[in-house]
């Protein structure tokens, strides 16, 4: 089972990220699982959402303390937030930042989700484009089931837009990383 | 082909309401209620369901028109949770009283005070003597089937009481995974067309219903609801043999699940998705050599004492999970059933997850040691701070 916790901020859509690498999963043929963190959300106040995905049924319901991969939507929350809180020793970070020398004592991959975001949907909402980082990073996920999910959960052009930031996104992981 | 989707307990429980048809629908739609009435709303607006969809000013007049409706003979549903149906308290003994097969879903979640909107199940527990059969579930999957099922049940001439299908509280509510929606017409198929035969309102045919009951009959009336929660028993079986004929899933006997029993010497006795978690640590467990057992209780009321004893004869170790604590007497109410009915062997009670407190893979391995090593009937409190 591989676990997954998003960090960001109220409004950022850290659990509609969450919920569509999920449905992405599920249209791979595997079994998944996504829930917000358990708190009081308020717009801007620092967020989490989590993920599980699976070969078989899940049916664990407690909380994800020790993930495999953590995904920051928001580069600013390192100054308030431990983001790799129980993260697995051998686990990843994929965080949207313009740095591109983050050491954040984890294996690290960057990446500009807020130019890429401004760029093709014209506002600087992350969310789709570092579910597209994570399938051009780890492989998980097809970027195939991963703009399903994204047409899915977002109508008409929003919904292309959004499937866009996120191959856009994938694309540039797979030339930076392989 | 049925289709699968990923949703949530609460879209689950919506999709429920709507493959059962149902054609009234009364809900207060403020806090602690769940997005689940908003997604009835939704369908009722553009046409996907046909019901008559009642906006109150509280879950008090929610239940009062459900009442109402079912009365009428048509097949009602209502969402709720916590504070809600606390405010409902009154109208739920109407409800059952009245024999009317109303459907509600039951988000499981704190009350107050202190304010707390998290998960625990003493909301629902707390209406445990108000004559509703009170339905348990694991996962938003058996959300959507049991409501299915409860109309099922709540329409039998042999039962004609009212459900609640009690889903966990954020754990399910908020959680998306995969859920099987079966075709329309085959629920349609199952479940029937609900026409009442006995009491129903009718302009053309006057009669009155809940009327007084003097001491010279309550006592009867009572009665009855007593015999029809025992009828209940035998009908929540068969509905479940059905839907599992037709649908292919199968939630243990009905009443109550076994799981991996046959050689367990420790079992953990549990309502609600907390099992799920229990079965991940039971099978963590039999790969290093170890065995433990779960019996999860699927519905509270009735109360499958006969059932559970069956099961429960080669167990030793007894451990109760509660999300409910009944104050003044240290217990949680299925710790306070369970040693009531097995009274040679030793039951520990385990008070967990108040208030939305995580119930970790931790705290269950801790329970099982705790249970293994007490010499006798215990009650603990399980994960609070020092």
């Amino acid at each position: 089972m591989i676990e997954i916790r998003f960090h960001g901020r109220g409004g950022q859509g850290a659990v509609t990220a969450a919920q569509i690498l999920a449905k992405a999963a599920f249209y791979d043929g595997k079994f998944c699982q996504a829930f917000p963190f358990f708190g009081v959300e308020r717009r801007g106040a620092p967020v989490m959402a989590f993920t599980r995905i699976d070969d078989k049924k899940i049916t664990l319901r407690c909380q994800i303390y020790n993930p495999d991969y953590v995904v920051v939507q928001d580069s600013s929350l390192l100054e308030s937030v431990n983001v790799v809180d129980g993260l697995k020793k051998d686990g990843a970070v994929i965080i949207n930042t313009v740095k591109d020398d983050l050491n954040l004592g984890f294996k690290t991959y960057t990446i500009d989700a807020t130019g890429i975001a401004l760029d093709v949907l014209g506002v600087p909402i992350v969310n789709t484009a570092m579910v597209g980082a994570f399938a051009g990073v780890t492989k998980l996920v097809t970027i195939e089931s991963v703009k399903k999910a994204i047409l899915e959960t977002f109508k008409g052009k929003l919904g292309e837009k959004n499937a866009k930031a996120a191959e856009v996104a994938y694309n540039e992981m797979l030339k930076k990383y392989g | 082909m049925c289709e699968v989707k990923v949703i949530t307990g609460t879209s689950a429980a919506a999709e429920a309401a709507k493959l059962a048809d149902v054609d009234v629908i009364a809900a207060y739609p403020i806090t602690p209620q769940t997005t689940c009435v908003e997604k009835l709303a939704e369908f009722v607006a553009n046409g996907e369901l046909d019901a008559e969809y009642i906006k109150v000013e509280s879950e008090h007049s929610a239940m009062s028109a459900c009442i109402g409706a079912a009365a009428t003979g048509a097949r009602t549903f209502t969402a709720t949770a916590s504070q809600g149906l606390a405010l409902m308290h009154e109208m739920l003994f109407i409800a059952s009283g009245m024999r009317l097969p109303i459907v509600m879903m039951v988000a499981n979640r704190a009350l107050s005070a202190p304010i707390n909107i998290w998960n625990d199940q003493q909301d629902s527990i707390a209406e445990r003597d108000s004559g509703w059969i009170q339905i348990y579930v694991e996962d938003n999957q058996e959300t959507l089937d049991s409501i299915i099922q409860a109309y099922k049940i709540a329409e039998n001439e042999d039962v004609l009481l009212p459900v609640m299908v009690c889903l966990d509280g954020f754990i399910l509510t908020h959680t998306v995974e995969p859920v099987t929606i079966p075709k329309a017409e085959r629920v349609r198929d199952f479940l029937g067309v609900y026409e009442p035969k006995h009491a129903y309102l009718d302009p053309d045919r006057p009669i009155t219903q809940g009327p007084v009951g003097v001491p010279d009959c309550y006592m009867e009336t009572r009665k009855q609801v007593e015999e029809a929660m025992e009828r209940a028993k035998k009908v929540i079986k068969e509905v479940n043999e059905e839907f599992s004929e037709r649908f292919k899933r199968k939630y243990g006997n009905g009443l109550v699940e076994a799981y991996n029993l046959d050689k367990a010497d420790t079992v953990l006795v549990a309502m609600g998705s907390v099992c799920g978690t229990i079965k991940y640590v039971i099978d963590e467990l039999k790969k290093e050599g170890k065995e433990v057992g779960l019996l999860r209780i699927r519905t509270f009321r009735p109360f499958p004492k006969e059932d559970i004893k069956e099961f429960l004869k080669d167990a030793n170790n007894i451990a109760v999970l509660d999300k409910n604590i009944s104050l003044g007497f240290n217990k949680g109410a299925l710790g306070i059933e369970m040693a009531s009915i097995l009274k040679n062997k030793k039951v520990c009670n385990y008070i967990v997850g108040l208030g939305g407190r995580d119930i970790t893979i931790d705290n269950i391995k801790s329970i099982i040691n705790h249970v293994e090593k007490a010499e006798d009937d215990e009650t603990v409190w399980v994960g609070l701070k020092e």
